[in-house]
């Protein structure tokens, strides 16, 4: 196996390019993405170093690291890089590798469970339809959850992808396996 | 003339996504009344899923989140139009999508084959608009201004743009991201003022799944950006994002279970706030029905 950062290339590279993720290797550690994080003023998040610890092949690590998750996607970093790192893309490329190999909480495992369910990450429930009804809009809206065969059209996508199953997802309960009602 | 008849005729597909429909419908029903004011169509995507979310989905698995967004956007290519978002994270997801699949041909060739199960295919032939540059650009800055009945002269108007309205700016075309004009020059045709405040290009803190990681640390992003508004003396905040909206209006309740402060500074989604000064009233707009109530000034 490579090192990580021959991963990330293979593996982000198929959706952004190669080069874009290998602008990972021009980082200069100035730190200019750590200064304007926003998600750094309040956590551990420390994006200068998860781009070090990338290059320096520190793979359980990073994996294991639970600021990963708290970077927002806000791409400062990315505008403002003055090498040109595509900072929010590599970190998010870091995360497909992570959660790839289990590395998932189980909050971020359910929004994957909505949208299998439903076709929504954030689905309608009676009450929103009253709230829809108020503003004088059908109660529900034509999308993926209205409509069945369209719905089965994004759970086949789900299925073909594998995403089920990396997450756990038990399609007889429709839920993360192990989390049915009883 | 020629410029204002052809937008008198036009159409686009309204790409709903989650929160807007299924949490703030306020957002819907005013955005689809203004442009219809101005005599631009919206019409139903039947079928449209989560869009999906491209810091959450983007972040576990790049392969899911390119074809379920490659399969809204086939959905508007089907129905021959553009699309109009009121979500920056639909804009995000959907133009992102649009920009690396026309780019990358085995890339297309591998999501249609997805898509190919169930007899769509993705051809790059739609376009993805943020409804609040439909505004700016094709209904334009001065019939907005002639439209307006109430004005708001003595609101003053902290502006959120959100992220991923303006970032990356080699993706969103908008120019810099630093010194973004669309909205100040929106809120403008209503007489508002937009104080700069301090934390004006910040982030909600809700992206990338971050509010699912630690909901308390990211309503605390969310606490200085709106203490940084009330300290400039502003009104209440306007953005153009559904996902922001959700997080600032009813994280202020969340912020209150956290912190024991409830703050009820008024969030509006862009075309809710044009609404008000268009004459439409609160319940039309949604506005009554969300956690943040709306002072007189606004309602006048």
């Amino acid at each position: 196996m490579g090192t990580l950062y021959d991963e990330l290339v293979d593996y982000g590279g198929e959706v952004f390019g190669r080069e874009h993720l290998e602008t990972l290797r021009e980082c200069v550690q100035c730190g200019k993405c750590t200064g304007g994080c926003p998600s750094g003023r309040n956590t551990a998040l420390r994006t200068r170093k998860l781009m070090q610890m990338a290059l320096l092949d520190l793979r359980e690590e990073i994996f294991n690291a639970p600021e990963l998750w708290f970077c927002s996607t806000c791409y400062t970093c990315y505008e403002r890089c003055p090498k040109g790192v595509k900072v929010t893309d590599i970190i998010r490329t870091i995360r497909n590798l992570a959660a790839k190999e289990g590395h998932m909480s189980v909050p971020h495992r359910m929004i994957g469970v909505y949208v299998m369910k439903t076709g929504h990450a954030v689905p309608i429930g009676p009450d929103q339809m009253k709230l829809r009804e108020a503003v004088g809009l059908d109660s529900q809206p034509p999308t993926a959850q209205k409509h069945k065969d369209q719905l089965e059209q994004v759970q086949t996508i789900f299925k073909t992808t594998g995403y089920d199953a990396m997450i756990d997802f038990d399609w007889d309960t429709m839920t993360l396996k192990g989390m049915a009602k009883k | 003339m020629a410029k204002e008849a052809e937008a008198e005729t036009r159409e686009y597909a309204y790409f709903l996504g989650c929160i807007t429909p299924n949490r703030y419908p306020g957002i819907e029903a005013a955005t689809k009344r203004i442009l219809k004011e101005f005599g631009i169509g919206t019409q139903e995507m039947i079928g449209a899923s989560c869009c999906p979310a491209p810091g959450v989905f983007g972040s576990f698995d790049m392969h899911t989140w390119l074809p379920v967004a490659a399969r809204n956007l086939a959905i508007a290519e089907e129905m021959d139009l553009e699309i109009v978002v009121t979500c920056n994270g639909c804009y995000g997801s959907l133009q992102e999508a649009d920009h690396l699949l026309r780019e990358n041909t085995k890339l297309r060739e591998k999501t249609n084959a997805i898509l190919g199960k169930f007899g769509r295919e993705f051809k790059g032939t739609t376009k993805v608009n943020h409804s609040i540059v439909v505004l700016h650009d094709v209904i334009g800055l001065e019939r907005l201004k002639e439209a307006v009945t109430k004005p708001m002269t003595d609101v003053n108007v902290a502006v959120h743009y959100g992220c991923h309205f303006l970032k990356p700016r080699e993706v969103r075309g908008h120019g810099s991201s630093e010194t973004p004009y669309i909205l100040e020059d929106l809120m403008q045709v209503t007489g508002a003022k937009t104080p700069e405040y301090k934390d004006k290009l910040m982030c909600c803190g809700a992206g990338g799944g971050n509010r699912t990681a630690d909901s308390v640390q990211s309503l605390e992003w969310m606490r200085q950006k709106l203490v940084s508004a009330i300290e400039a003396g502003c009104d209440c905040m306007v953005h153009p994002c559904a996902f922001c909206h959700l997080q600032l209006d009813r994280g202020q309740t969340e912020m209150e279970q956290a912190f024991g402060v409830f703050f009820n500074f008024p969030i509006l989604f862009t075309t809710q706030f044009l609404g008000l000064a268009m004459g439409l009233s609160e319940k039309e707009l949604g506005l009554d029905a969300q956690t943040t109530t709306m002072p007189e000034k606004l309602l006048k």
